[in-house]
This record gives structure tokens, C-alpha cells and sequence, in this order.
């Protein structure tokens, strides 16, 4: 990859760091009543929605129970994965002092122990975004997702991995802070991971046991409907997920980075580098809260502590200053946006058939308005 | 008298419902969020183990005061006269916990909770329970704490002393032992700014006309009263006739506790039983100039002069090892709780002087003391 040129200089990225800062105090000292209720509220549909989906799982004998039982439980998942686990596990709530929506205690329904996602999410995702060789989102050590990452025969499977890390992204995300692609190496040797291996068992194990044993049987007769729904709202999940997470930083005019370029950032090109490698879905108020405020990826790491449903509410005013300083705000519907991390993961699945871009190439290749001309 | 409340009291249903929602298989099926998470969706005071309560009666005395009655749900374990409780409290979407203590007799503790609070000028909690308090509000408790006990063994003549909201522990134990038709000779001496600031007035009179060994005395420091003045051997002598000997409890402000104490030591009388409270500290100004006071981690029971540096860089060198993760105030990682003490973010630029808040010590710059919970 060429080195990244910054459109702006470092005046302007000081001045551009400044006011994206106004903008977050401005929602601080907004923050009240209203985001606390709107939490629990979302909590109490959840947790409705959850009861209400098993519950008519017990009927699923009847084909309209076990439809709607699985798209309830489905939904619950989805919400506790993304507007809630996510959201809250940012501290995004800690302000509140309630401890049930406390960023670090909170644990969540599906197979990742929240601790080691606050680790590679919070920590190592949220500050190295998009920096090839430090931000592990890009791959998840299974996909090539870099034209910086070299390529080997293994990838000529891409698109067949990345369709397995979606239908079981839950089990993805769970082993992720593990880095098994560096045991594989035998950079790290696996005893030193013991602790967290049992930390995803222990996980693991307590989520089978419920959707796949003990609700199942609990319901006697109904016993292959149950599990049925409970596989495929976990199916569900896992897809949706995925979808809405790999629309975050990989479709066309995301850009990466270089370990060397961003040494020593400052604070306004940290928030540059976070604007230009996301990117934003376009879509109704139902689809934002389902996509846990994802669709608002751009907002959501220029910001990550702040509560993610008032990212709609500040969206224009940083979309006015991207565009008065020049630089791109990607966004686009689902399908488009999907569309292009599907073709990338294709693209990738094969090596170069040139050597690196030429300035010629490199000019024709899609970038965000803010790169300078080569 | 040891607390009322005790499991043999329960019906068996309800010992049968407690043991339901305490059971391993409820744990498992409720999976990670647990049992108390779905129940309260249902009825907020059902848990399995916390303390809530709903406010069934709101009386204001005083325009600067409001009296509550709580129920407490089945987790609370009763008080002794003289404990305190933390009451938690949502106040403009954060949860805030204050101690009061009970005002209520020993006798009807079980059941029945009743706190006076007043309100302090810039006090949060106490104003937002002047202005909301309502019947059916629900909020949270601790268990009973504290040493400012009625002993086991009721001493003979018992004098109580308060200024202020200081009545209300000593208003516990008054109650109590007129419950138990306590024989021996009680004064009760009251400061309060007054005559229409003064609490539990009606009360007080009524008492002392049914209990013949029992004298109040009130001085009102802002209004004509038969006691002038600051506590002194004049006051002692009117409240329980020369010579007198006997156990005193005084609770109230720092001055009074000090005016108590040293009449009690002059006149070669025990100490008194002694329960005082601070105002929450005001932010001090930021001192550019350089740093002060002391920063003590009150788990690892360590101390520092506070050198000025973020608290998490403070805490390494005081060879404590904190998590951490972005160190720049983003991942949430370093997350700990401040005890007490000011902070200045230097992300905002605010200060904040909340006890028992959790702050990212990679950002938090002490202003005078602190103390951590690390």
C-alpha cells in the first residue's frame, strides 16, 4: 500500500480534532434522564421479547409459534449483542452509576466472554482501527481483508471462510482475543493461553446448556422445535452480526493505515483515521437501533463512550465538518455497502496480478475524496 | 434487640418462590443476565438478594424536609435504632446513594422504613426527594449499618442529643425504648435553626406528655428559644438536672459533637456515642501552580503525595499495576472507582467531586486528595 498522505495539515487536523471534541462535550453535558430510559427500555423489549420467543417455542409444534417464537428470540439476541452488550460494554452507561449497565460487568448472550471482547474490541480495535498489522478486525486472522496482508494459497477460500465466520460468527468473535492465527504460528504457545481458553469454555458451555439442552427438554414433546428455533436465532444473529459489522471498516473508500504513519498521533489525526477507515449504512430508525447504532460506524469511533443513539442526533453536524475540511463521508444503503465487502473479500481471495499500484493505477483505484493526488 | 426480621417468619410460599428464583437450573436458564434481571421487569422489588423498597407514604414536615415511608421487599434485614441505610436514588438518569438513617423503632423495622430527609443547599438527592417524592416510587437500600447503636443491654438514663437531620437516628432510638416503656429517665435536646425547621415537633410533645421520665428540650438557633447559644453545661443541666449521670448520644454536626464531647470530658462524664457527617466537599479551584494533598488506594491500603500525573501513571508508580489498555481515555479499560475526592478530566477539562464514582484513571488528574478503590 502506498504511504498515506494526509489531506490536511497538522494545523487544520488540530483544529479538526477541536471541533469534533465540541461535539462530544456538547452531547456530554446533554447526557440525562432520557438516555437511562431509553437503555432500559430497550433492556425491558429485550428481555420481553426473549421470554416471549421461548415461550412460543414451547409450541413450536404449531408452524405460526415456532415462526414467530424464533423471530422473537432472534430479535432479543440481536438487540442484546448490538444496542445493548455493545453499547453498554463501551461504558457508554457507566455515567449512570447503574451498576447493571456497567461497561465492565457486563456479560452478555452469546458465546464471548465479555471480558476478553472488552479487551480486543475496546482496547485493541478502538485504538488501533484499521492499522494493518495491529487492528485484528481486519480478518479476524481467517480472511485476508488487506491488500498489505500477504497472500497465500489459504486465501484462495476466502469467500468460503468468510461465509463460515458469518454462520458461526458467534464462535468467531468468542476465540478472537485468543489469536489463535499466532498459535498456529507458533508465535504464542497455547498453554499460555489456558486461562482463556477456560474462560470461553466456561462460556461456551453455559450458553449450549441453555439454548441447545435445557429449554429444549424443559419443553417435552416439542423438544426438536425448541432447539430448531434456538439454532436458528443464533443462526440469525450470527449473520446480521456479521453483515452489519463488515460494513463497518471494509467497503470501497474505507482506507487502512500503517503502523509507522500513525506513531505518535495526535489527537486530531486519531480522529482522522478513525472517519476515514469507517463507514456508515443509511436506513430507518428500526434498522439503526437492530444495527445497535453500527449503521452509524463513522459516529461510533470518532465517539465510542458516548451513548450510540445519540449518534443520529450529531451525524449532519459531522458529516458539515468532514465536508468543510474536505474529507469523505462514506455511507451508503446495506445492499451497496455489503455489496462492495463481498467483492473485496472475492478480489482479495486471489494474489495481485501486478506488483504494487502504479501512480497511474493508484489514481484510477477508488479513494476518498481526501487523499491527495498522487 | 436483634433484628425483627427472620426467615422462620416467612410463609412457605413465599420460601418456596425464594427457592425457585435462587435455584441453579432458574440460574442457568436465565443465563448470563440472571433471574433478578427478568423478575424486576415484573415487580421492581423482586430480587433475590438485593434490597429495594417502595415508597408507600411522603410527608413533608418542614419546607426544607420530606418524610418517607418505605415497604422494603423481602431482602431486607431489619435495623437496629441508631443504623444508617444507603438509599439509591435515580437523579436526573444517575444513580446517586446517600445514608440516612431510620427514624422509625426497632419494633416496626421489619416491615416498615421511615427516613426524614432534609435538604442540603445544593444537595441533589435531598432536593429531588423534596420535589419528587412520590407514593410508589421505588428505591434501593443497603443493608442496616453503623455503631451508633441502642446497646443490647438499654443503659438506665439515656440522653440525645442532635442538630439538624441529626435527629433522625436518635428519633429511632427515642421510639424505641418509649416502645418498650423504658422506665428510666431520657432527655432528648434538639437544635434546630427553627421553631418551623424543626422536625418531629407534634411528636415530641406527644411523647414527653405519655412518658413522664422523659424531657425535650429544643434550641433554635436562628429564632427566640429558651436555650441560647452553642451546647454547654447549661443546656446539659436543663435537659437532665444537676448531677446527672448516664449514656449520651449525640449526632449532628462537627460543632456540636465538639461542644458535647468537651462538656461531657469537663464534667468527668463518659464520652458520648458519637455520629457526625461532612458536606460533600466542594471542587477546590484548580491550582495551576502545582499539586496537593494525597492519593491513597484503599485496597492495596497504599499512599502518595499526589504528583500532579494522571492517576493511573500515579498508581504505577505507587507500584500498583491497574488494567489499562488505550491509556488516552477511549477503551474503558482502566475504569476504577474514586472513593471520594476531585478529579479533572483532561479530556473536558471538568472536575467532578462525586464520591463512589468510577472514573478512567489514564485521563483523571487528581485535584487534592483522593481515594481509590485499588
Amino acid at each position: 500500500m502506498p504511504p498515506h498522505t494526509f489531506a490536511l495539515s497538522p494545523a487544520q487536523l488540530e483544529r479538526f480534532g477541536e471541533e469534533l471534541d465540541a461535539i462530544r462535550a456538547q452531547v456530554v453535558a446533554d447526557l440525562g434522564q432520557e438516555d437511562v430510559d431509553y437503555i432500559n427500555r430497550v433492556i425491558a423489549v429485550q428481555r420481553g421479547l426473549e421470554v416471549a420467543g421461548r415461550g412460543l417455542l414451547f409450541f413450536g409444534f404449531l408452524a405460526p409459534a415456532w415462526v414467530g417464537g424464533t423471530a422473537a428470540l432472534s430479535l432479543s439476541k440481536i438487540l442484546d449483542n448490538m444496542e445493548i452488550g455493545h453499547n453498554v460494554m463501551h461504558g457508554q452507561y457507566d455515567w449512570t452509576g447503574d451498576k447493571r449497565l456497567s461497561g465492565k460487568e457486563f456479560e452478555w448472550d452469546t458465546a464471548c466472554p465479555a471480558d476478553q471482547w472488552r479487551h480486543s474490541h475496546n482496547y485493541m480495535h478502538h485504538t488501533y482501527t484499521n492499522i494493518v498489522g495491529k487492528d485484528r478486525d481486519i480478518g479476524y486472522g481467517v480472511l485476508r481483508m488487506s491488500e498489505d496482508e500477504p497472500w497465500r494459497p489459504y486465501y484462495l477460500g476466502n469467500l468460503a471462510w468468510a461465509a463460515l465466520l458469518a454462520l458461526f460468527f458467534q464462535y468467531g468473535v468468542a476465540l478472537h482475543d485468543l489469536e489463535s492465527e499466532r498459535i498456529v504460528a507458533g508465535e504464542v504457545a497455547i498453554r499460555e493461553r489456558r486461562g482463556m481458553l477456560g474462560q470461553i469454555w466456561g462460556k461456551v458451555k453455559a450458553q449450549l446448556l441453555k439454548d441447545y439442552i435445557l429449554f429444549p427438554v424443559l419443553s417435552g414433546p416439542s423438544f426438536p422445535f425448541v432447539l430448531a428455533g434456538n439454532v436458528a436465532a443464533n443462526l440469525t444473529r450470527n449473520l446480521w452480526a456479521f453483515t452489519i459489522i463488515f460494513c463497518g471498516h471494509f467497503p470501497d473508500g474505507t482506507e487502512q493505515f500503517t503502523e509507522q504513519e500513525t506513531q505518535d498521533e495526535t489527537r486530531g489525526e486519531w480522529y482522522y483515521r478513525q472517519l476515514l477507515g469507517s463507514a456508515n449504512l443509511t436506513g430507518g430508525p428500526l434498522f439503526h437501533i437492530l444495527a445497535g447504532n453500527l449503521s452509524f460506524q463513522i459516529e461510533h469511533h470518532l465517539f465510542p463512550d458516548l451513548p450510540a443513539h445519540r449518534y443520529a442526533q450529531i451525524a449532519r453536524q459531522v458529516q458539515e465538518i468532514t465536508e468543510r475540511y474536505g474529507l469523505a463521508y462514506n455511507t451508503g444503503p446495506l445492499h451497496r455497502q455489503f455489496g462492495s465487502v463481498v467483492r473485496k473479500i472475492a478480489r482479495l481471495s486471489l494474489p495481485a496480478t501486478r506488483g504494487p499500484a502504479t501512480p497511474e493505477q493508484a489514481a484510477l483505484a477508488p479513494r476518498s475524496a481526501g487523499r491527495a493526488a498522487a | 434487640m436483634p433484628n425483627v426480621a427472620s426467615s422462620t417468619r416467612r410463609p412457605a410460599s413465599r420460601r418456596l418462590i425464594r427457592g425457585v428464583m435462587g435455584s441453579k437450573l432458574l440460574a442457568a436458564l436465565t443465563y448470563p443476565h440472571g433471574v433478578d434481571r427478568y423478575a424486576e421487569l415484573v415487580s421492581p422489588l423482586a430480587l433475590t438478594e438485593a434490597v429495594r423498597a417502595e415508597v408507600v407514604e411522603v410527608d413533608r414536615q418542614t419546607p426544607k424536609s420530606v418524610t418517607l415511608t418505605l415497604r422494603p421487599n423481602s431482602n431486607w434485614r431489619g435495623h437496629r435504632a441508631g443504623q444508617f441505610v444507603g438509599v439509591g436514588v435515580e437523579v436526573a438518569g444517575v444513580r446517586l446513594t446517600r445514608p440516612y438513617s431510620p427514624a422509625g423503632p426497632e419494633q416496626a423495622s421489619a416491615e416498615r422504613l421511615e427516613l426524614t430527609i432534609s435538604t442540603h443547599p445544593e444537595g441533589r438527592v435531598s432536593r429531588h426527594l423534596r420535589d419528587h417524592a412520590r407514593t410508589g416510587m421505588v428505591v434501593d437500600l443497603t443493608q442496616a449499618q453503623g455503631d451508633f447503636v441502642l446497646p443490647d443491654e438499654r443503659p438506665e438514663s439515656v440522653l440525645l442529643i442532635s442538630g439538624g437531620s441529626g435527629i433522625t437516628p436518635v428519633m429511632a432510638i427515642l421510639r424505641t425504648l418509649c416502645e418498650e416503656g423504658h422506665r428510666g429517665p431520657v432527655g432528648f435536646l434538639n437544635y434546630a435553626r427553627s421553631a418551623d425547621l424543626a422536625l418531629y415537633g407534634p411528636e415530641l410533645d406527644r411523647l414527653a406528655q405519655a412518658n413522664p421520665a422523659l424531657r425535650v428540650r429544643r434550641g433554635y438557633t436562628r429564632g427566640p428559644s429558651a436555650l441560647s447559644g452553642r451546647f454547654c453545661r447549661e443546656h446539659l443541666d436543663a435537659v437532665c438536672g444537676a448531677g446527672w449521670e448516664g449514656e449520651t448520644f449525640v449526632c449532628g454536626p462537627p460543632s456540636l459533637v465538639g461542644a458535647v464531647t468537651a462538656v461531657l470530658a469537663e464534667g468527668c462524664l463518659p464520652p458520648p456515642v458519637v455520629e457526625t457527617f461532612t458536606s460533600p466537599p466542594r471542587a477546590p479551584a484548580v491550582d495551576p501552580q502545582g499539586a496537593t494533598g494525597k492519593i491513597r488506594f484503599a485496597r492495596s491500603d497504599r499512599a502518595a503525595p499526589n504528583s500532579g500525573l494522571v492517576l493511573l501513571e500515579q498508581a504505577e508508580d505507587a507500584g500498583l499495576q491497574p488494567d489499562h489498555g488505550c491509556r488516552m481515555g477511549i477503551c474503558n479499560t482502566c475504569s476504577s472507582r474514586k472513593v471520594s475526592g476531585t478529579v479533572r478530566n483532561l479530556l473536558t477539562g471538568e472536575c467532578s467531586s462525586s464520591p463512589d464514582q468510577d472514573i478512567r484513571l489514564c485521563v483523571s488528574v487528581p485535584v487534592g486528595d483522593v481515594v481509590l478503590d485499588l
